[in-house]
C-alpha cells in the first residue's frame, strides 16, 4: 500500500512513515482525517517493531520481582542452616528426642521434642475449638443474617483481627486465666478419669488457656475467608438445590459447603499457620514447662516460638544457634502442613476445573 | 402422576414493584403449556410463583391463590419443600452441582429426601438418565464431573435430576436459550416424551418452539416498562398462532411488537 499513488499524495509532508520507529504509516486517503493523522489501523508500509519498549521493560520488572521471592527464601534458608549447624554439632544429646533446653551450658543439652509437641498440640486444639465456631459464624454472615446485621458484625470481626497479639496475651494472662482456671478445676473434678483432664493441679497457665486464646486469635482469619467463599456460591446452584425440595440447611450442605470446601481448607490452613507461629500470646499464657504431656489443664505447655521469645535474651552463641535450629523445625512443620493442604485441594481438581 | 394447576388472581411483587398482575389460568395434567411474551413481562416470575421459588428472593411476595389439585400451595401450613418436590424446575442456564459427579447430580434430590439404599439410587439414576435421553452418552462415565458435559448434555442432566424425584409438574424456564439448535431439538423431543408422565410448563422466547411443542400457549405482555405483566391471551396453541383474538397477540407473533 505504501506505493499506492493516492496514498503518497495524501501522506503528511515529510512523514512517509516507513522508517521512523514512532512514525505512523501514511494513510491511503480513505478518510478525511488522514490528511493530518493517518488512521490507527495504518495504511502505509508497516513500521518496524520497537526494540526497547514499555513491554520489555515491564516484563523485566515483573520477572525480577518474581525472582526476588526465591532469592529471599534461599537467603533465609542459608542463614538459618549456617547458624544452626554449629549449635547442633555442639549438642551432646539427641536434638529430636531430648525434652529439655539447656543450650547455654558448657555441655549444651537441648532437644526439640517437648516444644515441638507443645506447638502442635496447642495449635491443633485451637483449631478444633475455632473451626466449628468460625464456620458457623461465616455461614450465619453469608446466608442467615439480614444485611443490616451482617455488615456491622463482619466489621467487628475485622476489628478482632486487628487486635495485636500482645494484647491477646495480656488479656489471656490477666483476665481470661481466671475463668479458664475455674473451668479446669470443674473439669478435673468430674472428668479426671479422662487423661486429658487428669492431674492434681495447679491449674491455670495451661495448654487449655493458651489454646483458647489462640482459638480466638485465629477465628477472624477463618471467618472472613470462609464467608468470602460461601458468598461466592453460584445462585444457580443454590436455587437448584432449593428447587429439588431442600430446606435451607440442606441447600447449604448440598451446594454451599461442597463448593466452598477448598476455600475453607485454605482458610483453616492459614489459621493453623498463624497458630503455629504465634509467639508472644503463648509466651504469656503457657506455663513454660518442658515435657510431653497430653494433660490440657495442668500448668504447663510450651511452644517453639514462645521458647524463642522467652530464652533469646539470655542465650549465648550456641543458645542462639539452638533457637534458630528450633525455628527451622517450626518452618518444616508449617511447610508440611501447607503441602498437606495443597494435596487435599489438588485431589478434587478435576471437579474444580470442570466447574470453572 | 400429573396434576392440574389452577392460578387465580396471582399477583407477585419484588419489594414494592408489582411484577405480574392478577394472572389466572388453568393448566391441564399431562400437557405442555408454553408461556411467551417480550422480556420483562413476568413470564419467569409467574413460573417461579408456581413452585414458590419466587419467594426465595429478598423482598419478594405474592398474593392470590395457586392450587395444585385443589390444594392451595400458599396456605400458611403448607411445607414449602414439599411443594418444590411436587413441582420440579429446570433453569435457563444448565446448573449441575459443580462438585458432584454425573451420578451424584442425578440422585442429589433423592438423597436430600432421605433415600439411602444404593440399589434404589442406582435404579433411579439409570431410569432418570434414560428418560432424559442421556443414559447412552454417559453410562460409562457416571463418576465424572457433571459440569464437564457439553451444555446440551448438562441441561438434560438437570432434567434428569429434576425428574428423579418424580414430581407431578415440571417447570422449565427458557431451558434451551443457552443451547445450540441440535441440543434444543433433543430437549424438545424429550419434552414430548415426558408429557406422558408430567405436566410441563415452559417459558420460551422462541415462538417456533412454543408452536412446535405446546398444547396451550399463554401470551404475557406489559403496557410499558415499569408496569406489571399481564396475561393477554391464553388458548390452544394452534388458535394462538393461527387466529388470536387479541390484537396484541397477533402483533407479537407476527413480529410487529417486542
Amino acid at each position: 500500500m505504501g506505493d499506492n499513488p493516492s496514498g503518497s499524495t495524501n501522506a503528511p509532508a515529510g512523514g512517509p512513515g516507513v522508517t521512523g520507529r514512532h512514525a505512523r504509516a501514511a494513510g491511503n486517503g480513505v478518510s478525511p482525517s488522514s490528511y493530518d493523522e493517518p488512521p490507527i489501523g495504518g495504511g502505509g508500509a508497516l513500521p518496524k517493531k520497537a526494540r526497547f519498549s514499555m513491554e520489555t521493560g515491564f516484563r523485566g520488572l515483573s520477572t525480577s520481582a518474581g525472582a526476588m521471592v526465591l532469592v529471599i527464601i534461599v537467603a533465609i534458608a542459608i542463614f538459618l542452616i549456617a547458624k544452626a549447624v554449629p549449635a547442633l554439632r555442639a549438642n551432646t544429646v539427641n536434638f529430636f528426642s531430648y525434652e529439655q533446653w539447656f543450650p547455654n551450658d558448657a555441655q549444651p543439652k537441648f532437644g526439640i521434642a517437648a516444644i515441638a509437641f507443645g506447638t502442635v498440640l496447642s495449635s491443633v486444639i485451637a483449631l478444633i475449638v475455632a473451626v466449628p465456631i468460625a464456620l458457623g459464624i461465616a455461614l450465619f454472615l453469608s446466608h442467615y443474617a439480614p444485611k443490616r446485621l451482617a455488615n456491622p458484625l463482619g466489621f467487628s470481626i475485622d476489628l478482632l483481627a486487628a487486635v495485636p497479639s500482645v494484647v491477646f496475651g495480656l488479656w489471656g494472662r490477666d483476665v481470661f486465666a481466671q475463668p479458664v482456671q475455674d473451668f479446669s478445676i470443674w473439669l478435673n473434678k468430674y472428668f479426671s478419669w479422662i487423661p486429658l483432664f487428669g492431674g492434681d493441679g495447679p491449674f491455670g497457665r495451661s495448654i487449655m488457656l493458651g489454646s483458647l486464646v489462640l482459638a480466638i486469635m485465629v477465628l477472624p482469619i477463618i471467618i472472613s475467608l470462609s464467608r468470602e467463599v460461601f458468598q461466592q456460591t453460584p445462585t444457580a446452584n443454590e436455587e437448584a438445590a432449593l428447587a429439588l425440595g431442600a430446606t435451607k440447611w440442606e441447600m447449604i450442605r448440598t451446594a454451599v459447603l461442597p463448593y466452598g470446601k477448598p476455600g475453607v481448607i485454605a482458610a483453616v490452613m492459614l489459621g493453623l499457620g498463624r497458630a503455629l507461629g504465634e509467639t508472644i500470646a503463648l509466651a504469656m499464657t503457657l506455663g513454660t514447662v518442658f515435657n510431653i504431656s497430653f494433660n490440657l489443664i495442668q500448668t504447663g505447655g510450651n511452644s517453639i516460638a514462645a521458647n524463642i521469645a522467652n530464652t533469646f535474651g539470655e542465650a549465648n552463641d550456641t543458645g542462639r544457634g539452638a533457637l534458630i535450629a528450633s525455628g527451622l523445625v517450626l518452618f518444616a512443620i508449617t511447610l508440611v502442613v501447607n503441602m498437606a493442604a495443597r494435596a487435599i485441594i489438588y485431589r478434587r481438581r478435576e471437579f474444580r476445573d470442570a466447574a470453572a | 402422576m400429573a396434576k392440574r394447576i389452577e392460578a387465580s388472581n396471582v399477583t407477585s411483587y419484588y419489594g414494592s414493584f408489582k411484577a405480574i398482575d392478577s394472572i389466572s389460568m388453568t393448566v391441564e395434567p399431562k400437557s405442555i403449556t408454553a408461556l411467551i411474551g417480550p422480556s420483562g413481562c413476568g413470564k419467569s416470575t409467574f413460573l417461579r410463583s408456581i413452585n414458590r421459588m419466587h419467594e426465595v428472593l429478598p423482598g419478594a411476595r405474592i398474593e392470590g391463590r395457586l392450587t395444585i389439585d385443589d390444594q392451595n400451595i400458599y396456605d400458611a401450613d403448607v411445607d414449602v419443600t414439599a411443594v418444590r418436590r411436587m413441582i420440579g424446575m429446570v433453569f435457563q442456564r444448565p446448573n449441575p452441582f459443580p462438585t458432584m459427579s454425573i451420578y451424584e447430580n442425578v440422585v442429589a434430590g433423592l438423597k436430600l429426601n432421605g433415600v439411602k439404599k444404593k440399589s434404589h439410587l442406582d435404579d433411579a439414576a439409570e431410569a432418570s438418565l434414560r428418560s432424559a435421553n442421556l443414559w447412552e452418552e454417559v453410562k460409562d462415565r457416571l463418576g465424572r464431573p457433571g459440569a464437564g458435559l457439553s451444555g446440551g448434555q448438562q441441561q438434560r442432566l438437570c432434567i434428569a435430576r429434576t425428574i428423579a424425584v418424580e414430581p407431578q409438574v415440571v417447570l422449565m424456564d427458557e431451558p434451551c436459550s443457552a443451547l445450540d439448535p441440535i441440543s434444543t431439538l433433543a430437549i424438545e423431543d424429550l419434552m414430548f416424551k415426558l408429557k406422558d408422565r408430567f405436566t410441563i410448563i415452559i417459558v420460551t422466547h422462541n415462538m417456533q418452539q412454543a408452536a412446535r411443542v405446546s398444547d396451550k400457549t399463554g401470551f404475557f405482555s406489559i403496557d410499558k416498562t415499569g408496569d406489571p405483566g399481564r396475561l393477554i391471551e391464553y388458548d390452544d396453541t394452534q388458535k394462538i398462532f393461527s387466529n388470536p383474538t387479541q390484537k396484541k397477540t397477533e402483533d407479537y407473533i407476527t413480529g410487529r411488537f417486542g
